[in-house]
């Protein structure tokens, strides 16, 4: 692309807000009811999370493996490929995340969320609660339709900000999982900014408290194995 | 209940007669229309083509939701009914080729189209192969118009449409860019190469165009298409805030955005403006600037004068 500095965010955006709230209805009405089965898995994120146990972040990784694939595949791939050429290639991104979270939470038991024991797990817990809870609000409360809800697991933005809930407060810091929703998070927060909407900031403030808190928990972690 | 059953059948009756008189004038009514719509000749040919046009850039990526296709449909229809034929798109306007597509088969391919679409890959030998997908999902036999839009991969593509166009397949061929960019590279293309359009970024506001692509179009014999009159929309929401000047009856406009289009659609070099839409007022509104009188080389300075100032 030549003269790119010359270029804006509103040079990319193909769809105008209407066409793109609009895009959420119609899909809200097509995968209803798996909106009830979504906030089902949510809940079961949130109670494994509390209680802790032998299988919680194995059952953790497959849920919301099986939430990124459900998004890549019906919303990415099957909707919003529909007026933006890029989803394929953000459905690709959602599919190796899903595979990642398979690998590093089932396979190979390395995730483990854990509850408000440090400023991190309380960060996380917080994130994932909004994500869950409070996103689905978020349209409302600017006026825009409850049809045109976005819901986790179901919707991109809080099943990713939602993700990052759980990364956050996990007992290690997995690079390689925090680097899909950070770049979807830039990406969601890019193209609201480009309509103008409100609250095109959320997922980016989201995704730049998970950034700095995996800093903050991989530097606490060195100078804990660093010698005195 | 009798007597709302009364009114409906007299309001049915009052609407099937009115429809029907409708039905019946409006050919009439849509030819009267067309007659006066300003018509510019296309240099390299002498076709004349109206000098409002229909871009597609967002207003028409609408996906699968059928309630936007058939707004979109009754747009296309307003246009043709309003005597326009030129419409736009380009393969990364999303899905905008295939609602296009969607609007003619609905309007039974309203004969007047003049298809003008692009070429829009980075590789020259996939350029026939999207060519040939954009043909379908528009419907059409053939295209009018195509274009290497911004100029991507332009020496491999600009081959493939001469080739095109010598065989018959294909009867204009053009170049695109907008916002002003690479306008060395538009100038150098207008001068070597056998193009019939150069598609541009021109309006009241972004002037830049006028020192050295429009003469040199002009003497080249080249038309021009302007992208982004109302710099999707912004100008006008600028400006439109602003009562409309009394010189505004003067040339027959009733609403900025018909200053907007008269002032460019009155540049000598200019063949054809393509704002884009979504609304049937709108587009009646935008195909109304091709009527009536155009500002002289005095009122368009006025109006530059007046604009700047806003």
């Amino acid at each position: 692309m030549s003269e790119w500095w010359t270029y804006s965010l509103s040079d990319f955006l193909l769809f105008s807000p209407r066409t793109y709230y609009r895009l959420f209805e119609l899909y809200n009405l097509a995968v209803w009811p798996w909106h009830v089965l979504a906030i089902v898995l949510g809940l079961a994120v949130l109670v494994l999370w509390l209680r802790m146990g032998a299988w919680q972040g194995r059952t953790v990784a497959v849920i919301l493996a099986a939430c990124w694939l459900f998004v890549a595949w019906a919303y990415l791939l099957a909707r919003y490929d529909t007026i933006n050429w890029a989803a394929s290639y953000f459905a690709a991104g959602f599919a190796v995340e899903a595979l990642l979270l398979v690998w590093t939470g089932l396979i190979r038991n390395r995730l483990s969320p854990r509850p408000g024991r440090d400023v991190a797990g309380a960060a996380g817990l917080c994130i994932f609660v909004f994500a869950l809870f409070a996103w689905p609000l978020v349209g409302r409360l600017l006026g825009r339709p409850w049809l045109q809800a976005e819901i986790f697991g179901i919707a991109p933005d809080p099943t990713v900000v939602a993700t990052l809930g759980v990364l956050i407060a996990a007992d290690r810091t997995h690079c390689e999982l925090l680097v899909v929703p950070l770049l979807w998070c830039a990406i969601s927060g890019a193209t609201l900014w480009a309509m103008q909407s409100p609250d095109a900031l959320l997922a980016p403030a989201a995704a730049l408290l998970a950034l700095v808190l995996a800093c903050w928990k991989t530097l606490s972690r060195l100078r804990q194995v660093s010698p005195a | 209940m009798e007597q709302i059953s009364a009114l409906s059948r007299r309001r049915l009756l009052r609407a099937v007669v009115a429809t029907g008189v409708a039905a019946l004038f409006r050919p009439l009514l849509a030819s009267s229309e067309q007659a006066r719509v300003l018509s510019k000749p296309i240099p390299s040919a002498g076709e004349g083509l109206p000098a409002v046009g229909l871009g597609s850039w967002i207003t028409f990526n609408v996906g699968n939701d059928r309630i936007a296709r058939d707004a979109c449909a009754q747009v296309m229809r307003a246009f043709f009914d309003s005597g326009g034929r030129l419409i736009d798109s380009s393969p990364m306007y999303g899905s905008s080729q295939e609602v296009i597509g969607y609007g003619l088969a609905k309007l039974n391919g309203p004969p007047s189209l003049f298809s003008a679409d692009k070429v829009w890959i980075s590789s020259g030998a996939r350029g026939p192969d999207q060519i040939e997908a954009s043909r379908r999902l528009w419907g059409v036999p053939r295209f009018d118009l195509l274009q290497v839009h911004n100029l991507l991969s332009w020496e491999q593509h600009l081959r493939t449409l001469l080739d095109m166009k010598d065989a018959g397949r294909l009867r204009y061929v053009g170049i695109t860019t907008s916002e002003g960019r690479r306008h060395g590279d538009v100038e150098r293309i207008i001068r070597a190469q056998r193009i019939d359009f150069v598609q541009v970024t021109y309006n009241i506001l972004d002037r830049q165009v006028e020192e050295r692509i429009l003469p040199l179009a002009r003497d080249r014999g080249i038309g021009v298409i302007v992208n982004r009159p109302f710099r999707e929309g912004e100008l006008l929401r600028k400006i439109g805030r602003y009562p409309l000047p009394g010189w505004a009856a003067e040339i027959g406009c009733t609403s900025w955005a018909q200053i907007i289009l008269k002032f460019i659609v009155s540049h000598p070099g200019v063949t054809c403006a393509i704002p884009a839409t979504t609304r049937v007022d709108h587009v009646r509104e935008n195909m109304a600037a091709a009527t009536g009188p155009l500002p002289d080389a005095a009122m368009r300075a006025r109006m530059i004068a007046h604009v700047e100032k806003l």
